[in-house]
């Protein structure tokens, strides 16, 4: 955890990691005896279920829940499916989950390879959006939207994250089949690869402009970079979609160019694993793959009132069990050990204004909180800016009250989502 | 899934940078201690009393309040200490205890836990405080009556008194230097400009205090000082005189700053300080009190919510 420095007169520094010179060998967990897949969309009472349990599945097979719902999800290993459940997610996000009980011997579904040879959009879109890195390809048929500019972006989102740039350095020319194949399937020619200065060598292989990102929090955050490299604000409120520009990461990019090129899905997820010291190894494991196996393989023993954290330091989000797997955009595991975790305090805001001079977006964070706590939701958006915000978290960080502030926005903005489209949450 | 690990889940970000408001608290209490000790040397045990009596009645008072308001024990943010130690400050050496006592009652009370108690005092409470007794007990902030029976080898003139009532031939006496290092009468810590200044400047380093405002609020009395200064130099007094005499140090770095009731954009922050600067120097020369930092602070305290309403745009806000 990087402390306040001496000199507190200045902004908070947080550097992004950057990868050695020598490429990481990253570590290979086993497969493991069972894995669980998630699906977005929880199943209804009316819909047929298409699933059930002791059913078969192939590597590479495509299991969808029922026939009018476009949800899926590749399955990553041979095996026989043992449950399917609903879970829900943070801010009423619901989910399947699909566990496969593994078998020894591992058969290849191959409807994918015969549709490989002629790469399609529908067909990128009916098999590789739960590939490693997750891609959208719904964006790109959308005609209100229309995506003119596709940012690849080859470093990480987070801090302490490094996973997307080890695959820039490992697997540039993968990226450049990806890249040569979006623009095949999708027309637009402005595709764009954001790395860190120190990648920029690596990336020119990838046969796209290459752009170097600066290596400060929170420069990668997607209107960050919309300002830097495409020199555009974006308006409160709107997604960079509405703008026409797509960001994929580069791992992402990079399954793609294997999978028409290999004619094979790929399942294998790069992760970057944080160990209790704070030690840092890239982990290579099924999508699927439960927590637990990662932490066995490094040796970690969780104890009560550890945290287990699913993304990176400033925007990830917590584990409530081990048994939860790697999904298709988890790009960091964290481990926390209890006496290191910092607690958030029901302190008010003794305006102290250090949040107003670290946001990025020039929100007037500590009035908005006076409004949040208050559940004054509708006046914090109209007069201070809620929807400025660009969810980087610095705000929490470096609270002096200790206030969940990040929480708070972020609740905030799901719960005026609820009220403006009741059924949003459920599409 | 019964006999599983409880693991901690909360909301990103799982980083915090470690400030909080004790250790803020306990650094602006280290850096004002080089000059209240230096006031406790200089006055003796009198001096003493009332910076120990003031920092445990303010405890006592934000314990008693907690207490009554039935909302947890706040002791231990050292917010009450602080709000203790500066009041002190601002005292003569020879304040009797209920002095003390009532006015630590109005700062805690009044000051801050009527509006909620920390965060959302409108006026910095110390400032509410001194006020109070200033206008209720008046005698007792007449430093020269006060002091009466010290000699210390210095002038024992209270130099804006001196100031006010006989122009600049009345602090003759006062050099620069001596003023900087203490040798003339005033609030217990309030005197040591040397011990002042570096505390402030301890505290815009580590980023507990905003400097803009600090140094606006120097910014501001200095200019006012010179124009009064050039426009009768036999009247009024220079501006360094005014930086270093009263309450302006103090009020500088340690009061003007408080964070609460203080603006924390960039103009907003200046138009504050220079403000608060201009009033003291207004009410020091051509105002009834003989000093005017307090109230010019709070008058700034009545403006920061409208001030701070000047803000740079947000991310991609159209209106």
């Amino acid at each position: 955890m990087i402390k306040r420095s001496f000199i507190g007169l200045t902004k908070p520094m947080l550097k992004y990691e950057a990868l050695d010179v020598r490429t990481p060998e990253p570590t290979i967990i086993q497969e493991p005896k069972k894995v669980s897949l998630f699906l977005d969309k929880t199943y209804g009472f009316k819909d047929s279920i298409l699933l059930k349990i002791g059913d078969t599945v192939k590597t590479g097979q495509k299991l969808s829940l029922s026939e009018n719902s476009e949800a899926y999800v590749i399955s990553t290993v041979t095996g026989k499916i043992s449950s399917i459940e609903t879970l829900t997610g943070d801010y009423g996000k619901t989910f399947t989950s699909v566990s496969i009980d593994v078998d020894d011997h591992e058969e290849i579904d191959d409807q994918f390879k015969t549709l490989a040879a002629e790469p399609t959009l529908d067909s990128a879109n009916n098999f590789l959006s739960g590939v490693p890195g997750k891609p959208s390809f719904k964006i790109f048929s959308d005609p209100e939207k229309p995506i003119n500019t596709i940012i690849v972006n080859g470093i990480d989102r987070d801090l302490l994250v490094a996973t997307n740039q080890y695959i820039v350095k490992s697997e540039i020319d993968a990226i450049k089949n990806g890249i040569r194949i979006l623009k095949e399937i999708t027309g637009i020619d402005n595709i764009l690869i954001a790395v860190p200065q120190n990648l920029t060598q690596d990336a020119i292989g990838g046969g796209a402009q290459v752009t170097t990102v600066d290596s400060e929090y929170p420069a990668t955050l997607p209107a960050m970079m919309m300002q830097s490299i495409l020199g555009q604000i974006l308006p409160a409120g709107q997604s960079c979609e509405d703008m026409g520009v797509c960001f994929l990461t580069a791992e992402a990019v990079a399954s793609i160019g294997t999978a028409f090129e290999a004619g094979r899905i790929p399942s294998t997820k790069t992760v970057t694993f944080v160990n209790k010291d704070g030690v840092k190894s890239l982990v290579s494991a099924k999508i699927g793959t439960p927590v637990r196996s990662i932490l066995n393989a490094f040796g970690v023993t969780l104890n009560e009132k550890d945290r287990l954290i699913l993304g990176g330091p400033m925007t990830g989000a917590t584990l409530y069990s081990e048994d939860f797997p790697v999904l298709a955009d988890t790009d960091a595991i964290i481990v926390q050990d209890r006496n290191n975790i910092p607690f958030v305090s029901d302190y008010p805001c003794i305006n102290c204004g250090e949040c107003v001079r670290a946001c990025p977006a020039n929100v007037p964070v500590n009035m908005l909180v006076r409004f949040l706590e208050a559940g004054q939701y509708e006046e914090a958006a109209d007069q201070y800016d809620l929807y400025s915000c660009i969810e980087c978290g610095l705000c929490s960080y470096v609270c002096v009250s200790k206030m969940p502030v990040f929480h708070y926005i972020k609740l905030a903005k799901y719960e005026l989502g609820r009220t403006t489209s009741p059924e949003a949450t459920n599409a | 899934m019964l006999n599983q690990k409880k693991l901690i889940v909360s909301h990103a970000p799982f980083w915090h940078d470690g400030s909080s408001i004790r250790v803020r608290s306990y650094h602006i209490m280290l850096a004002a201690l080089p000059a209240a000790l230096f006031g406790i040397f200089t006055y003796g045990m009198p001096a003493l009393g009332v910076v120990s009596l003031s920092i445990s009645f303010a405890i006592i008072w934000e314990l008693l309040i907690n207490k009554v308001t039935r909302r947890t024990i706040s002791i231990g943010d050292g917010n009450a200490a602080l709000i203790g130690l500066l009041f002190a400050m601002l005292l003569p050496a020879t304040s009797p205890w209920w002095l003390v006592a009532t006015g630590t009652l109005v700062a805690v009370v009044i000051g801050k836990h009527i509006y909620g108690g920390i965060g959302g005092n409108p006026f910095n409470p110390v400032l509410i405080g001194v006020a109070i007794l200033m206008v209720a007990w008046k005698d007792f902030f007449d430093f020269n009556e006060a002091l009466v029976n010290y000699d210390l080898g210095f002038a024992m003139v209270y130099p804006l008194a001196a100031a006010k009532h006989l122009g600049t031939s009345g602090i003759e006496a006062f050099s620069t230097a001596g003023l900087l290092l203490g040798q003339h009468s005033g609030g217990i810590g309030a005197t040591f400009g040397l011990g002042l200044i570096l505390g402030g400047i301890y505290l815009i380093i580590r980023g507990f205090i905003r400097w803009e405002i600090s140094v606006s609020f120097l910014a501001g009395v200095f200019v006012t000082a010179l124009f009064f200064h050039i426009s009768d130099p036999s009247q009024y007094a220079s501006p360094v005189f005014h930086l270093l005499t009263g309450y302006t140090l103090m009020g500088a770095f340690f009061l003007a700053t408080e964070d609460s009731s203080s603006p924390v954009n960039f103009i907003p922050m200046l138009i504050y300080g220079a403000g608060a600067g201009v009033m003291a120097v207004l009410i020091r020369n051509i105002g009834a009190y003989v000093d005017g930092v307090v109230f010019a602070i709070l008058l700034m305290n009545l403006i920061n919510p409208i001030c701070d309403k000047i803000r740079p745009k947000s991310l991609g806000k159209v209106v």
